[in-house]
């Protein structure tokens, strides 16, 4: 499979001189990602093809459904797009601890509780304070509260020597119940009957679409987190720390590296942003805390941060297409006749060979930036 | 029927519910520990072992046996190792996201296969009366006893001598420590862990059959509520001991008990925060068993989780 | 079919389009009969369940609801399951409506209303919306949408009738998923019904915390079953492991959302099952007749919302006459499950003496206690 040298591609970089030679550089390094994720994806479509075809549906139709459903006009793009908006930040719980050697699986507690923060903390400033506001306070809250949560994780971790994988699990189970009992106990408003909930926002003091979208602010925010994390990681000195601590704790600690710093930082970080989904989903989708929060927005974040390869960049376009998937399975269960599971089956088959294919990072002469270094 | 037993009730369902809910939780931890021993990660058990669950129901339902139902999701779980074993052998796979990716394609075919299996009833798996000798009907129904459970109890002894004094735990063992040392000693690394990992989804399926077909007895999709996952932590917890795993396994399941259990004898306030008690005592017992300095011991070196 | 389905204020079929104690809708007019070629009007209708539509409970009953009208002329089904309450559910109404072209839209779990129903609602004016549980009030909620919802808790009554019975230990069980009105009505029901055959009886409930999960309520069912309970049954998204985990255990169990007899077999008494199918069939007719859909839709055993299991081999001829009684009376529209003197578990007068509150009183649907008998809290 792999290219040989006298490929066109070579004789073009090595026939139009020195002036191309930084630009092929650059593309060979970010066309690896793309063409290995690409092809994987068609690997992936082709085996869950025959899994169609063996229960004796069309996948053909099925395909375009799924173009009609996840992509094909407006509306399914926006579909796609608010599916995506939670995913952003919950895969940013995984990426940026991941980037420490972290494997961090809970995020989803620092998910509700952000929610019950956020919902608690705008109570009182309902129509004291402006909209813009009050969505400030709530985020801080949401952002503290899901921060303290998973920075435990990682507190715990580094002072305590608790594995991170099972403290994040379990404080997750914790969260969920505690959620539960606020919203069906102290922070219940009597008039959410058959869903307990929290006091609802006032319509005007929710946090609404993009001018011109059918997509909540989630998203915009979704993305500067991204953004941010990506200028944290790959830009400054903490990012650098960071990368070198996740490589060998023991080196960087030689180096005087603050490794616990930067642990308990970095998980109180990821936390918030899981934090700031759930404030998101009560300022913007439900207007309350209740138990829809715990919707599993944290863990499919696992699943997103580790498609993306921890690249909180990468994490956009992941997310986009998860949020494709779920938003065609309505058609496809609607037009088919198949059950929800399919898209299962779907995601299961094509995450399975899209990390299969990270072996084959490296392996392609083409993308090898060296290459286009020489003469 | 008899009456109530009052507070004797929750110690009682304390007891019963460690051995009736453990069970799932004592075979998934212990095929995971088999697998993280040979130092890889199978985190996508909570599939196989919801895989297991739906095999075993549907086998039993078409068969009549449901002997031949755990026998059936035993080897569907050891194809879900073999590919996840296989798969990882390659370089850069990270066998940690396989197996999150393994858990969303295991869910999806149990419940796209599963869908004719929700009605029918399948037979269910002997229990063996251990409580003749009580004239208390709740206690001889708490020790109406699964033989899987007693499996299950016979299995973590016999890994816990096994992996000290038999050449295939020794295998195991310095593959788990150090790829390196094993290449060295002429064994072949993943063919180890490939085994090693079917073995492991093999056991996990049997949690699932136990679920399916014995306690709470029934296939649906809701039928699994993160054992497969929780089972996973709890080897971390039992630092990849068997007899750990199974004294954890039993923990988990009696503090699961006293939610429920509390509320029969009329304790009904907040209990959420009852519910979450097996989470919360694994959590402290993790901090105070932990140290700084001593946090990975037992984990196999070659383990990516605890690099 | 905008057209068929603008607001014209009137209807037919009395049972069906009940006009509430709120005064939800102004009255019955002279019915316009489908003509034959409207009875044909293709019409696309979406279904939408928030779990698998085959769980032997709450979601199933809606999904052989919709497996009914689909048979019917004209009608094209859509349908989605494993929904959640989140921005999901509003994509796949709008996903329905554009890429569909559904026109009548049934979101089927409770929490789909508010805020996600409504706000679809509000967006697509010319769809109409019903929903199941919700309480749809005039002014406050958008015409085109409505709920509907049964008395389902007359069902739960005449199963406690057959505890009351059944049970030698004079204690019965009831496994709950959360303490919310809909299911709060029916642990109290279940009581009463026992109590008017015993007053001693009393009822242990626990409640699991979740709408579906299989090991904890089969641990609950055991914890009651410890305590001495002999009867039990449950309001969960799923009652199968309840009725197998009890019957397993030698308690009677009585169904509830679906016919549970063929889990429990001869410890089964009775259960309380829904009769969707009879709701959606007259949802749709109203809709191909090109009448106005009910905003405020309930009813009961009499109205076809709601029916009980027969009756297993375990209730005695006594027992029999007396449930046979009771479904007479709630079949006449006489009966009145909640009414005073009666006090809640902590000892406060609910219902004062000499009131009695009529099956469709809209207050019952924002209960919040437990009566006296019942063992459990509320929060």
């Amino acid at each position: 499979m792999t290219v040989e040298a006298n490929d066109p591609g070579l004789s073009i970089a090595a026939g139009n001189g020195a002036s191309l030679r930084p630009l092929l550089e650059w593309l060979a390094r970010r066309a690896e990602p793309v063409a290995i994720g690409l092809v994987a994806i068609l690997i992936g479509l082709a085996l869950f093809s025959i899994f169609i075809l063996v229960i004796g549906k069309s996948p053909v139709t099925l395909f375009q459904l799924m173009y009609t459903g996840g992509f094909g006009s407006w509306f399914s793009i926006q579909n796609s797009l608010s599916r995506a908006a939670p995913l952003l930040l919950t895969a940013l719980c995984v990426a940026l601890p991941a980037r420490l050697g972290l494997v961090i699986i809970g995020g989803e507690g620092a998910v509700v509780l952000g929610g019950v923060a956020a919902a608690a903390a705008a109570m009182p400033f309902v129509g004291v304070v402006a909209p813009i506001v009050l969505f400030v306070f709530m985020g801080i809250a949401a952002m503290v509260i899901g921060g303290l949560w998973i920075g435990l994780a990682g507190f715990l971790r580094h002072y305590r020597g608790v594995n991170e994988t099972i403290s994040s699990l379990l404080l997750a189970y914790i969260a969920i119940a505690l959620m539960n009992q606020f919203v069906e106990g102290p922070l219940r408003d009597p008039a959410s009957l058959n869903k307990p909930s929290t006091k609802p926002l006032p319509a005007d003091y929710m946090m609404g679409d993009i001018p011109g979208m059918d997509v909540h602010w989630g998203l915009v925010i979704g993305v500067i987190a991204c953004i941010v994390s990506w200028v944290l990681i790959e830009v400054t000195s903490y990012g650098f720390a960071a990368r070198i601590a996740g490589g060998n704790v023991r080196a960087a600690q030689i180096q005087g590296l603050p490794v616990g710093r930067l642990i308990v930082g970095f998980t109180a970080i990821a936390g918030g942003f899981a934090g700031l989904a759930g404030m998101i989903e009560v300022a913007a989708v439900q207007g309350s805390a209740n138990a829809s929060l715990a919707a599993g927005y944290g863990y499919t974040g696992i699943l997103v941060a580790f498609l993306a390869r921890h690249n909180p960049l990468a994490i956009i376009p992941v997310a986009v297409l998860l949020g494709g998937i779920d938003a065609s399975g309505g058609l496809i269960q609607r037009r088919m006749g198949l059950p929800d599971a399919t898209v299962l089956v779907l995601q299961g088959t094509l995450f399975i060979v899209i990390l299969f294919c990270e072996t084959f990072y490296g392996r392609f002469k083409i993308f090898n930036p060296d290459l286009w270094k020489r003469n | 029927m008899e009456n109530g037993i009052g507070l004797w009730g929750v110690p009682l369902a304390i007891f019963a519910g460690a051995i009736r809910v453990s069970t799932p939780f004592i075979f998934v931890s212990l095929g995971e520990t088999i697998t993280e021993r040979s130092g890889r990660i199978n985190l996508g058990l909570e599939g196989t072992l919801v895989f297991g669950a739906m095999t075993a129901y549907a086998v039993a339902v078409l068969t009549g046996s449901p002997t031949l139902g755990v026998l059936a999701a035993m080897a569907a779980g050891a194809v879900f190792g073999l590919i996840h074993g296989w798969i990882c052998k390659f370089p850069k796979v990270n066998d940690i996201a396989i197996g999150i990716a393994m858990m969303q394609f295991g869910l999806g075919m149990a419940f796209f296969l599963g869908k004719p299996f929700i009605q029918p009833v399948a037979p269910k798996l002997p229990s063996i009366p251990l409580g003749g000798w009580s004239s208390t009907p709740q206690v001889q129904a708490a020790l109406n006893i699964n033989v899987l459970f007693f499996i299950g109890a016979a299995l973590a002894l016999f890994l816990f001598w096994a992996f000290k004094n038999t050449r295939l735990g020794l295998i195991l063992r310095v593959v788990g420590d150090s790829t390196d040392a094993a290449r060295a000693m002429g064994i072949n690394p993943d063919r180890v862990r490939l085994l090693a990992t079917a073995v492991g989804g093999s056991l996990a399926a049997i949690g699932g059959a136990y679920l399916s077909l014995y306690y709470p007895g029934s296939w649906n999709e809701g039928i699994s509520s993160g054992q497969g996952l929780m089972a996973v932590a709890l080897v971390i917890f039992a630092r990849w001991n068997p007899i750990g795993c199974f004294l954890a396994a039993l923990l988990f399941g009696g503090a699961g008990a006293l939610g429920p259990a509390l509320q029969s004898v009329g304790v009904t306030q907040g209990y959420y925060l009852f519910y979450a008690a097996p989470y919360v005592l694994t959590l402290i017992i993790l901090i105070m068993t932990s140290s700084p300095t001593r946090s990975l011991a037992g984990a196999p070196g070659a383990l990516s989780l605890t690099k | 079919m905008t057209k068929l389905l603008s607001p014209n204020r009137t209807m037919n079929r009395r049972n069906f389009l009940q006009a509430s104690a709120a005064g939800a809708l102004a009255g019955v007019a002279p019915g316009l009969i489908g003509s034959p070629a409207a009875a044909q009007t293709a019409l696309t209708v979406g279904f939408i369940y928030v779990g698998p539509k085959d769980d032997y409970g709450y979601n199933q009953a809606h999904a052989e609801g919709a497996a009914v009208i689909k048979k019917m002329p004209g009608i094209t089904l859509v349908e989605e399951e494993n929904v959640p309450e989140t921005v999901d559910v509003q994509k796949t109404m709008e996903s329905m409506i554009n890429l569909d072209g559904a026109t009548l839209l049934f979101p089927t779990s409770f929490g789909y209303f508010d805020p996600h129903m409504l706000a679809m609602a509000a967006k697509y004016p010319k769809v109409q919306f019903r929903h199941c549980g919700g309480l749809w009030t005039e002014g406050k909620h958008p015409m085109n949408t409505g709920s509907y919802f049964g008395y389902i808790h007359q069902g739960q009554y005449l199963n406690g009738i057959t505890a009351g019975y059944a049970s030698k230990t004079k204690k019965i069980g009831f496994v709950a998923a959360k303490p919310i009105p809909q299911v709060l009505q029916n642990i109290n029901a279940f009581l009463l019904g026992a109590r008017s055959v015993d007053p001693a009886i009393t009822c242990q409930v626990i409640f699991t915390g979740e709408w579906s999960l299989a090991v904890k309520e089969a641990e609950a069912t055991n914890a009651l079953i410890d305590q001495g309970a002999d009867v039990v049954t449950c309001h969960v998204d799923s009652p199968k492991v309840v009725a197998e985990t009890a019957a397993g255990r030698g308690a009677f169990v009585c169904g509830y959302h679906a016919n549970q007899s063929a889990l429990a077999k001869d410890k089964y008494l009775t259960g309380a099952e829904w009769a969707w199918g009879n709701v959606y069939t007259n949802f749709i007719k109203a809709a191909q007749g090109g009448q106005k859909l009910g905003n405020f839709v309930r009813g009961g055993l009499k109205d076809g919302f709601v029916k009980m299991s027969p009756l297993g081999s375990a209730v005695s001829a006594e027992a029999r006459k007396k449930f046979e009684a009771t479904l007479a009376e709630a079949m006449a529209g006489k009966l009145s499950v909640f009414k005073g003197p009666l006090k809640d578990n902590k000892g406060n007068v609910v219902i004062t003496a000499g009131k009695a509150y009529a099956e469709d009183a809209i207050d019952l649907e924002s209960m919040a206690y437990l009566v006296e008998g019942v063992v459990g809290s509320t929060s």
